[in-house]
């Protein structure tokens, strides 16, 4: 078994017209055992963006605490809020600062431009190889059907509503096949205007 | 050899069989005329030594449990046997199937429950129905629980220790009164009033300990199954998807009902809000 699926869990963003979003499932379990149902594993890093971070729950937690040390002391230093460009090649490097013994987190970085809104999607494996597509990132678990899931119900210029159904239902069909990933769901919708 | 055989050439020294591939044919196809007769690949070991059928070439463990991950229940209360069983069928973390039927209908006053390998549990449930029947036939009268159970257990005796799974319970109703038999694939046979099985069985017994009594009203046995499946297939990720009870009368099995687990999670939540 990889340490990568000791916890289980679900995650996916997608892009949509002017619009993106995340979702990931609620579970905390260890192995078979479910332990939690209310487990989370997607984080607000500013108005415009979000990071979640599916794989071992206790390098979830530790990940999410240092890149958000270093979002903080970016932030400072340059007075301005971090674009989700930014914010990926800063968890990429910090990812591969750990080359040789890494946190086992695949992250997924979804947001809009702080300046320019443009959506902006993407995901990373443990070591941070940056995977940038244009239409939807999966992670966790459940994968291989959340592959699926997206490669058939996603489109291009979803709005808003259409892009939570979209996102929704390609989570809920995905991790109903996945043993250790489920208990509970939650999807984000970023757009320009709140 | 294979070859040479069909072209009918004949050993060295050695007088030349008729029919050699009617023979054949016969070899070949064992299990028609004993269902309880697997194919067994050669030996691998010395002489006198079982191979491992449970490791590779390698030494690696081989891989081929499916439907491990289940939770099964059976207990006797004063109005004969319940039975409650889930339906996920999971190979490692993926879920092959959420519909499974593990409650198996051997005859009008025998159930079997499987747990472990589907394929195994099935593929032995079904001979002991015929075992069962040919009983019945042969002897005018249906044969006992434990005389069911032994017939299984004596099966798949003889394949100890060759990777077979299964652990299962039979229920049924015969000329001594509600039966409930635990029998699996390591040998063991035992009768007993409370049993669980599976991956699940832990959260199961919790609840099932917890609310048993002999003097529990249908309704209530009904519903301490269908709960304590209900709390199994929520802590246990290789548990879920349908509960099934099923409940072991003097007249025969009697289907009572199947719930999907989520109805139940909700149903059991306001129930809770409610007190």
């Amino acid at each position: 078994m990889s340490i990568l699926a000791y916890n289980g869990g679900a995650m996916l963003a997608m892009k949509g017209d002017g619009c993106v979003s995340i979702a990931a499932d609620k579970r905390y379990g260890i192995q078979m055992q479910t332990v939690g149902t209310n487990f989370q594993k997607i984080f607000e890093m500013g108005p415009h963006l979000y990071v979640g971070l599916p794989g071992l729950a206790t390098d979830t937690q530790t990940v999410m605490e240092k890149m958000r040390f270093r979002k903080n002391l970016y932030e400072l230093k340059e007075n301005r809020r971090i674009s989700p460009k930014v914010m990926a090649s800063l968890l990429s490097n910090m990812l591969y600062e750990k080359r040789f013994g890494p946190f086992f987190v695949e992250p997924i970085v979804a947001g809009l431009d702080p300046i320019t809104y443009e959506p902006f999607i993407c995901n990373m494996d443990l070591i941070g190889c940056i995977n940038k597509p244009e239409e939807f990132v999966v992670g966790g678990t459940a994968s291989a059907q959340l592959y699926g899931m997206c490669e058939s119900v996603w489109e291009p210029n979803l709005g808003p509503e259409d892009l939570f159904e979209t996102t929704s239902q390609a989570l809920m069909n995905a991790f109903d096949r996945d043993a250790i990933s489920g208990w509970g769901a939650v999807v984000y919708i970023i757009e320009k205007i709140r | 050899m294979a070859l040479a055989e069909v072209c009918g050439m004949q050993d060295y020294m050695l007088p030349r069989r008729e029919n050699y591939l009617n023979d054949e044919i016969f070899k070949m196809s064992l299990n028609f005329t004993n269902n309880a007769a697997l194919g067994i690949p050669p030996m691998i070991g010395a002489i006198g030594t079982t191979a491992d059928f449970t490791k590779d070439d390698n030494g690696k463990e081989l891989k081929i449990h499916f439907d491990h991950g289940t939770t099964t229940l059976g207990f006797m209360y004063k109005n004969g046997i319940v039975l409650a069983v889930d339906s996920r069928a999971t190979g490692g973390q993926f879920i092959g199937s959420q519909t499974m039927k593990k409650i198996v209908e051997i005859n009008n006053f025998l159930l079997g429950t499987l747990a472990g390998g589907a394929a195994d549990c099935v593929y032995w449930d079904r001979v002991l129905a015929k075992q069962c029947r040919m009983y019945e036939l042969r002897n005018r009268e249906r044969i006992s629980v434990a005389a069911a159970s032994k017939l299984m257990a004596n099966m798949v005796y003889n394949y100890k220790g060759m990777g077979l799974s299964m652990g299962m319970m039979l229920a049924g109703w015969d000329k001594r009164g509600p039966q409930l038999y635990y029998v699996d694939s390591e040998g063991t046979r035992t009768p007993g009033k409370i049993f669980s099985v599976g991956s699940g069985s832990i959260y199961a017994f919790g609840v099932l300990d917890s609310g048993y009594k002999w003097d529990l009203s249908d309704q209530e046995a009904y519903d301490l199954g269908r709960r304590s499946i209900y709390h199994a297939t929520h802590r246990d990720s290789a548990s879920g998807g349908i509960v099934r009870v099923y409940h072991m009368q003097e007249t025969g099995w009697v289907h009572i009902d199947d719930n999907d687990c989520n109805d139940l999670h909700y149903k059991y939540l306001e129930e809770k809000n409610q007190v």
